[in-house]
């Protein structure tokens, strides 16, 4: 089969692989009818994001057709359309008993890498994310070995087109999540989202209908600035204005009650941290970058929420704690538990409250992809959302 | 976990090949002169190294051996956390927590002769008697065996053993199982104590080449807990890649 392969820093191709197998009796094989590109998937191309290794087939947004299923499968059968969502979950662990999906303690068979990294403990396994989270093959390609398949996929029984249901598997509840983590006050509370790109537009219009009063988005990119703006939002360019100055303004001096910083550890921005967050990450001592971070600290309005959805991987510092500590913020983050927002999001795709087709730019072959990548990376031709199908 | 151990006269002590502090808390000069290249060896290792988590990881393990040798102490056996007693045994626990109750895991460990499916290092446990066991370990080296004893079985609550005298590598342990607050099931706890051949070297030496029992009951556990919760490992072995070796099973 096609698939997109991971083929060093920076490097992206299509290449012929096996067809994955069935490796468990608890798997099932999908053919995949669409698949996009990733925020984070950056991270992996860049080499930000550590062990990942040349030949990784990419990719954690996909959906498509059961075409096999393993004996110990009972949900799911042959000729399903499903949706899967990117991370990969046991279901009978005590987080996964708990709703907390990401925090899986089984699906990832390489625990000990994360455990070195974070404290003893690992997330459960993503698809298509690196060796540190499980290694598994991604679905950026035509077919996708699932595993726990009665856990994680969930099943469209509507006519609804692929377009407006694919991204239940990865930035929709993401960005839903961020906004639910806020705890929005109806008709009172002000939600700043840093970054337009798809999680941030996702996070901004899970607000609204989570009955925010105003949902303000800051970037720098116009035609995402201007995909907020579609959708009611308050916009602010940063290369353009204060940020600070600016929502202080828009907020009548109280800040943000809950800013959602839907960038993470790779964020543009000027300034002399964001200098020696650059300089500290090309030589490798750090991962992350926090601009966005900082911005959230220092905007939140007193006893706000600051909600992190962008991935952050490893030690960061100049980070205003005191700010944070003045003004009595709370914290929320964490990868998505995707399975447990499928649900409820498609009821909304239903009703017709949302059509997440919205945040798609480019439509592609796999072929195609590698180019995309770059696009998608440089922000160039408008790019904000790309959809590849692996058939085409 | 101690145990009171006659100390032999000195006369008839062996030469000591063990990394024992001298009595102004510094290690042989000898010791010194290897670690120190050992140590800045992988430190350059690290720095050329073009992965991240592998320049980490080797540069700080270099820098830790590096000091040792400068300062004659032993940082890096803790920052290895290779834990020791002051009578030079290298101390390992490691906790799961696991969603079944505290009778059905213990039974599984009371089955000694399965012990070999819990932790991959044994190779067998034979079961001589109520309270005695052979017990045989694939180490570096080749096959260690030993005799060991029962010195508590607490239905649902504790097993402790300890190898009898004479063992090639003199070691004790416990496992104590523990109900978890709320409906989460059981805490299972494991605690060795053994005394490494090689001394603190040895162990850290192991620790290097990824033999180190710490590792290995953290891995064991964590197969034991999905064992028990799922039914089987997960596993990537034999997916689709674009490698050669290790592709299409
Ligand atoms: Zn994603
Ligand atoms: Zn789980």
């Amino acid at each position: 089969m096609k698939a997109i392969v991971w083929q060093g820093t920076n490097r992206v191709g299509v290449e012929t692989v096996p067809d994955p197998t069935l490796l468990l009796p608890t798997d099932a094989i999908i053919r995949v009818t669409s698949t996009a590109i990733c925020g984070s998937d950056l991270h992996l191309l860049d080499g930000v994001i550590p062990s990942m290794e040349k030949g990784d087939i990419l990719g954690h947004e996909f959906m498509g057709e059961v075409v096999e299923v393993g004996r110990d499968v009972r949900r799911l059968k042959v000729g399903d359309r499903v949706v899967v969502p990117f991370n990969i979950s046991c279901g009978v662990c005590d987080p996964c008993r708990r709703g907390l999906f990401s925090a899986c303690d089984n699906s990832n068979p390489n625990h000990r890498m994360a455990e070195a990294l974070y404290g003893g403990v690992s997330g459960g396994g993503l698809f298509g994310y690196s060796h540190m989270y499980g290694g598994y093959a991604g679905g950026q390609a035509q077919y996708v070995r699932v595993p726990f398949a009665d856990v994680g996929p969930h099943r469209i029984e509507s006519d609804l087109r692929d377009e407006q249901v694919l991204f239940l598997t990865d930035i929709f509840p993401t960005g839903y999540q961020a906004a639910e983590n806020c705890g929005i006050v109806p008709g009172r509370d002000v939600v700043a989202v840093f970054g337009a790109g798809p999680v941030g537009q996702f996070a901004a219009r899970s607000a609204q209908m989570l009955g925010a009063a105003h949902v303000i988005v800051i970037d720098r990119v116009p035609e995402r600035l201007a995909m907020a703006e579609a959708a009611g939002c308050q916009v602010i360019n940063y290369e353009q204005e204060d940020v600070l100055v600016a929502l202080r303004e828009s907020t009548g001096g109280r800040g943000p009650d809950h800013v959602i910083d839907a960038v993470g550890m790779e964020a543009h921005g000027h300034g002399p941290g964001a200098l020696v967050d650059t300089a500290k990450q090309r030589l490798k001592l750090s991962f992350d970058r926090i601009t966005a971070l900082r911005w959230a600290l220092l905007s939140c309005a007193k006893g706000g929420t600051v909600s992190l959805p962008g991935v952050y991987g490893g030690l960061i510092d100049k980070v205003p704690m005191g700010a944070a500590f003045a003004k009595g913020l709370t914290f929320r983050m964490g990868q998505t538990h995707t399975h447990r927002h499928i649900a409820p999001l498609l009821s909304r795709i239903e009703a017709g409250e949302i059509d997440p087709s919205f945040v798609i730019t480019h439509r592609a072959s796999l072929d195609d992809a590698p180019d995309l990548y770059r696009t998608f990376r440089d922000k160039q031709g408008g790019c904000i959302k790309v959809v590849l199908n692996p058939w085409a | 976990m101690s145990e009171d151990r006659p100390t032999p006269p000195p006369e008839t002590s062996p030469p000591t090949t063990e990394p024992r502090t001298d009595a102004a808390g510094q290690l042989p000069a000898l010791e010194r002169s290897v670690m120190g290249s050992v140590g800045v060896a992988l430190m350059g290792a690290g720095l050329r190294s073009a992965r991240p988590l592998q320049k980490l990881v080797l540069g700080s393990v270099g820098a830790g051996l590096a000091a040792m040798a400068a300062t004659g102490r032993n940082p890096l056996a803790t920052a290895l956390k290779i834990r020791q007693t002051p009578q030079g045994e290298v101390l390992v626990s490691d906790a799961v927590t696991i969603g079944k109750p505290a009778d059905d895991l213990y039974r599984v460990w009371r089955d000694l002769a399965g012990l070999p499916r819990l932790m991959t290092h044994l190779k067998a446990v034979e079961v001589l008697d109520e309270r005695r066991s052979h017990w045989t370990v694939e180490a570096p080296t080749g096959t260690v065996s030993w005799d060991a004893a029962l010195t508590a079985d607490e239905p649902g609550r504790r097993i402790a053993w300890a190898a009898l005298p004479g063992a090639a590598i003199e070691n004790h342990g416990e496992v104590l199982f523990r109900p978890a607050p709320g409906d989460r099931g059981t805490e299972v706890v494991v605690r060795l104590a053994y005394r490494p051949p090689g001394g603190s070297a040895g162990a850290i030496a192991a620790r290097l080449f990824g033999e180190e029992p710490a590792q290995q009951l953290r891995d064991d556990l964590m197969r034991f807990k999905r064992e028990q919760e799922l039914g089987f490992a997960p596993t990537t072995d034999g997916q689709s890649s674009a490698r050669a070796v290790g592709g299409q099973a």
